[in-house]
C-alpha cells in the first residue's frame, strides 16, 4: 500500500501551515477520505506515529471523515452505493453515471496550540 | 500560555505528487517527447506488450523505457535487449511509481533524443492510480484470466486511463470471461474510453494497439509543434 507516502504528503501539508501561524505543538488533523480512493486509516495512523516523531505533529490525533462512493444514475435516477461485485445501477443496469461523493481526498483542518 | 486554535487548510493531500507530475509533463513537452504510462496488476504482461511494442517501433523510433519494480531489473534487461535504451526505478518496496521517481530517472537522459518514452509502472491494480506521472496518456492493460469484474472491484483504476488494452485473449476458449460485464464496468466511470482486445501471444489485434499509438502520437506532434 501506499499510505507512507502519503502520510508524508500529510505531515509536509500540516508543518507548513503549522509553521506559517508560528504554532509550539498541534493537536489534532481532520482528514476527508472518500471510499474511493483506497486508503487505509489505520495504515495512515501507524506511519503517521513513526514520521511524526520528534516534530510538533508528534502525538497529534488523526480524525478521519470517511465519505462512502454514491452514485446516482442518469437514466433512472436512483442513487445507490455500488456493493463491490457490481458499479452498474441496481436498478435499470444502466451504465451511464454520475459520482456523487467519494472521491474526496483533502486536509480540512488542524488544531494548534501556540 | 497555551493558546488553542482551529486552522482551516483544505488542501489537497497528493498536491506535492501532483505539481511533480505537472513539470514532467512540461519536460515532456518541451522536449517534444511523447509518453504513456502502463498500469496494470503484476504478470497481465506489461513488458510482454512493451517487448512487442519495441520490435514494431524500434527500427523508425527513438524509445526510451523507464521499468518501476520493487527490486529486479529482469524488465529493464527486458527492454534493452529488446532495442531500448532503459532505465530502471527500483521503488526499494513501495507500490507504485510516482511523480519524483520518474522526474530523477529521466534527469538521467536528454529526452529530446527520443520520439517514445513508455514507463511501465509497478504491478498493481490500486496504488498507482493515486499517482500521476505526467506522462500524456495513461494505459491500463487487463488480461483476460484476471477475471472480468476488476473495473467493478476496481473502479478508481479504470477511471484515469485514456485507453485499455484488454490482453491474453487467446485465453478466452478456456476461462469464463464475459467481456460484455468488462466493458460495462469500464463505461461506468471511463465512458469514452477505447478497448483494445489483443494477445501477445498470438499477435491476434496487436496492429490495432501499434495504431493507437501511431495516432496518438501524431496528435502529440501537431499539438507541440
Ligand atoms: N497466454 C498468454 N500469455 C501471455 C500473454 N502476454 C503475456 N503472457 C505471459 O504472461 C506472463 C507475465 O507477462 P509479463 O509481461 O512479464 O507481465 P508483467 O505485467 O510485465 O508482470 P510484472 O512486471 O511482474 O507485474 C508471462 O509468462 C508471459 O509470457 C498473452 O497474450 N497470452
Ligand atoms: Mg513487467
Ligand atoms: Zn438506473
Amino acid at each position: 500500500m501506499h499510505e507512507l507516502a502519503v502520510t508524508q504528503s500529510i505531515l509536509d501539508i500540516v508543518l507548513q501551515n503549522a509553521s506559517q501561524a508560528q504554532a509550539t505543538k498541534i493537536t489534532n488533523i481532520y482528514l476527508v477520505i472518500g471510499d474511493l480512493s483506497s486508503i487505509v486509516d489505520d495504515s495512515v495512523q501507524f506511519y503517521w506515529d513513526i514520521i511524526s516523531k520528534d516534530s510538533i505533529a508528534e502525538g497529534a490525533q488523526l480524525q478521519f471523515r470517511r465519505i462512502t462512493t454514491q452514485f446516482e444514475c442518469l437514466d433512472c435516477h436512483e442513487v445507490y452505493q455500488p456493493d463491490g461485485d457490481s458499479i452498474i445501477c441496481p436498478h435499470c443496469g444502466s451504465t451511464r453515471i454520475k459520482v456523487l461523493s467519494g472521491e474526496e481526498f483533502y486536509l480540512e483542518a488542524i488544531d494548534i496550540e501556540k | 500560555m497555551n493558546e488553542q486554535q482551529k486552522i482551516t487548510i483544505v488542501q489537497n493531500i497528493m498536491n506535492a505528487n501532483d505539481g511533480l507530475a505537472e513539470q514532467n509533463r512540461q519536460n515532456l513537452l518541451s522536449a517534444r517527447l511523447f509518453s504513456i504510462n502502463i498500469m496494470a496488476s503484476p504478470g497481465a504482461g506489461k513488458t510482454t506488450l512493451i517487448e512487442k511494442t519495441l520490435h514494431a517501433f524500434t527500427p523508425s523510433h527513438r524509445v526510451l523505457v523507464v521499468d518501476g519494480d520493487i527490486a529486479t531489473t529482469y524488465d529493464a534487461d527486458r527492454a534493452a535487449a529488446a532495442g531500448a535504451k532503459a532505465i530502471q526505478i527500483n521503488t526499494g518496496g513501495d507500490c507504485h511509481l510516482d511523480a519524483m521517481m520518474v522526474s530523477r530517472a529521466l534527469s538521467q537522459t536528454t529526452l529530446s533524443e527520443y520520439d517514445l518514452l513508455i514507463v511501465e509502472n509497478v504491478g498493481n491494480l490500486v496504488c498507482p492510480a493515486n499517482f500521476e506521472l505526467g506522462t500524456y496518456k495513461n494505459v491500463l492493460v487487463a488480461s483476460v484470466p484476471e477475471g472480468d469484474d476488476k473495473p467493478h472491484k476496481y473502479p478508481g483504476m479504470y477511471r484515469g486511463v485514456d485507453v485499455v488494452v484488454l490482453n491474453k485473449i487467446d485465453l478466452l476458449p478456456y476461462v469464463d470471461f464475459d467481456s460484455e460485464f468488462f466493458s460495462k464496468g469500464l463505461q461506468v466511470l471511463n465512458p469514452n474510453v477505447e478497448i483494445i482486445p489483443l494477445s501477445c501471444r498470438t499477435n491476434e489485434g496487436l496492429e490495432k494497439w501499434f495504431g493507437w499509438l501511431n495516432k496518438e502520437m501524431d496528435i502529440f506532434k501537431k499539438e507541440t509543434s
